[in-house]
């Protein structure tokens, strides 16, 4: 086998890692499969993509518009991606305002919620093909030459900032569930929501800071997959079962897990890639999905009850 | 000057089904009342929906003189209303230093370490296994943590939900003699509780609730011998008087 496919589903698993972590949380604290989240990525990445647009000209005028380093874009990017990051949160606190908290309020089932999740899902898909039409549109345009990292494995610069940036995301996201007030609240949440609001939680404030840490995370996974692919419509929802699978097999509610579980499904979409080809590529997280619900349904670091 | 009051009460989960039904009381600062009353009666309804927990379907509940119908139960424990469910009253997956982290966030910055070693103080059996996930406890030692949780950010009022229910005998008595404690220590007590005799030599003042409505309102005294006692649970409400 072919080390290069090591790298490669690294390189896939930060991505769909970083979108688990946000669907865990969701699922962990608000109690129903969150169809939309995938949408989050696309308009994540979209979002950021016009304010990149409109921020271009202005960094070039400034003379800092070329190429950072040894990466393909220059600060337009990162300053682009806070501003999507912002907006992302806007767009996921306006959609709890008016549709899931609205049906929360009335006491709604959770598969009433997930079908409304389904169904803001599409149309979200719809409104940024709309927007921006079908055609895949790129976040740089510059070429990037993978290099020699080690054991026999070639990456581009991009793509290392990538396994970096999600170490760092992950590990901060980890220190602050596991470490502070504020993840503690959370985590109460999960266990009990009515129990937190006994202890004086203010459970709607756990419940938007859950969207804002998912909407976060969403965006950057959104911008590392347009910045190494490209930016589609339908990228959000093609990613949609990965994430599911990656959630599952780490276990609802846990963050190393989800990140696992991503590293997990990347690794095995590469070998499945190289070993039996791409065709059967999206069916590996469908399949290891599947097993994990037979074998463990609390998945890797999940907890009963 | 009453602290907890309640007038003309309702509560229930439906509009038109209300199950505590037009209840008026006044609890005393530093008083400890039980609330007895026969199954169905709505007793934990009624704790529950003071402590936000239930829908309150008409009247009005003051703490110290200040309206908090329909307050958010998040909001009451830092107004000072403590509120012990019966069951699920801890989180499991925490551990117990951490249970009790969350219960010192509604206190002062300056003053949540010693707000924690006080409970651990006042608790022993808690300080010793602090770090340990609190959903190893037995059943008494979580009676315990709950009662801690609720007495870290000093309430005005506690309202505790049958704590002895699922308890051992000895368990019961332990528990009891913590709540006894926590009554001397002037903090008001107000308990729901299906254990009678054990309640009786807690409370100083015993309210019946039969069928939503209050039917006995008295010093405790006046149950021990349980004839009256039989007579508000079987529901013949001239005993009353």
């Amino acid at each position: 086998m072919n080390p290069q496919v090591l790298i490669d589903g690294v390189i896939a698993g930060s991505i769909i890692g970083l979108g688990a972590i946000g669907l865990t949380l969701t699922y962990a604290i608000l109690r129903f499969a969150n169809f939309t989240h995938g949408d989050f990525l696309a308009g994540g990445a979209y979002l950021t993509l016009t304010v990149s647009g409109f921020l271009g000209g202005f960094l070039a005028s400034l003379g800092v518009g070329t190429p950072l380093g040894p990466f393909s874009f220059g600060w337009g990017l990162p300053v682009s991606l806070m501003a999507g990051i912002g907006l992302t949160i806007v767009l996921t606190l306006a959609l709890d305002r008016v549709l899931f908290g609205s049906l929360r309020r009335r006491g709604a089932d959770a598969i009433i919620i997930v079908m409304a999740s389904f169904g803001a899902s599409m149309a979200l898909r719809s409104l940024i093909e709309f927007i921006y039409t079908a055609n895949p549109v790129y976040l740089t345009r510059e070429l990037q030459i993978a290099q020699q990292i080690g054991l026999g494995m070639r990456a581009t610069p991009d793509q290392l900032l990538t396994i970096a940036m999600t170490a760092v995301l992950v590990l901060a996201l980890h220190l602050v569930v596991t470490r502070t007030a504020t993840g503690r609240a959370m985590r109460a949440v999960s266990e009990n929501p009515s129990l937190a609001g006994v202890y004086g939680i203010d459970v709607a404030m756990v419940i938007r800071m859950t969207w804002i840490i998912g909407a976060g995370l969403a965006c950057v996974a959104g911008v590392m997959s347009g910045l190494l692919v490209q930016i589609r419509p339908y990228m959000g929802f093609d990613l949609l079962l990965p994430l599911f699978a990656a959630a599952i097999l780490g276990g609802i509610g846990s963050i190393p897990g989800a990140m696992l579980g991503g590293l997990i499904i990347g690794l095995a979409e590469a070998m499945t890639v190289q070993l039996i080809g791409a065709e059967w590529r999206a069916a590996v997280a469908f399949v290891l999905l599947v097993a994990v619900l037979i074998v463990r349904p609390t998945g890797l670091f999940g907890q009963r009850g | 000057m009453s602290m907890l009051s309640l007038r003309d009460f309702q509560a229930g989960y439906d509009p038109d089904l209300p199950i505590v039904k037009g209840v008026s009381l006044d609890v005393a600062q530093g008083e400890a009342v039980g609330i007895l009353g026969p199954n169905g009666a709505g007793k934990s309804t009624l704790i529950k929906a003071v402590a936000g927990q239930v829908a309150c379907l008409g009247g009005h509940v003051t703490l110290n003189d200040v309206d908090i119908t329909g307050v958010a139960s998040h909001d009451l424990a830092r107004r000072g209303l403590g509120f012990v469910p019966q069951t699920e009253n801890i989180f499991t997956r925490l551990s117990i230093r951490e249970n009790l982290q969350i219960a010192a966030e509604l206190v002062p910055k300056g003053r949540r370490a010693d707000r924690i070693e006080a409970m651990f103080a006042m608790f022993p059996d808690l300080a010793s296994h602090s770090s340990r996930q609190a959903g190893a406890l037995s059943g008494g030692q979580r009676q315990m943590l709950a009662a801690a949780r609720a007495l870290l950010n000093e309430p005005q009022v506690l309202i505790l939900d049958e704590p002895s229910a699922g308890l051992s005998p000895k368990l019961v008595g332990q528990v009891f003699d913590t709540l006894r404690k926590i009554s001397d220590a002037g903090v008001t007590l107000v308990l729901v509780e299906q254990n009678v005799r054990a309640a009786l030599q807690l409370v100083t003042r015993a309210l019946v609730l039969v069928d939503g409505e209050l039917a006995h309102d008295g010093p405790s005294d006046a149950l021990h011998d349980g004839a009256l006692l039989g007579r508000l649970f079987l529901g013949t409400r001239e005993a009353t008087a």
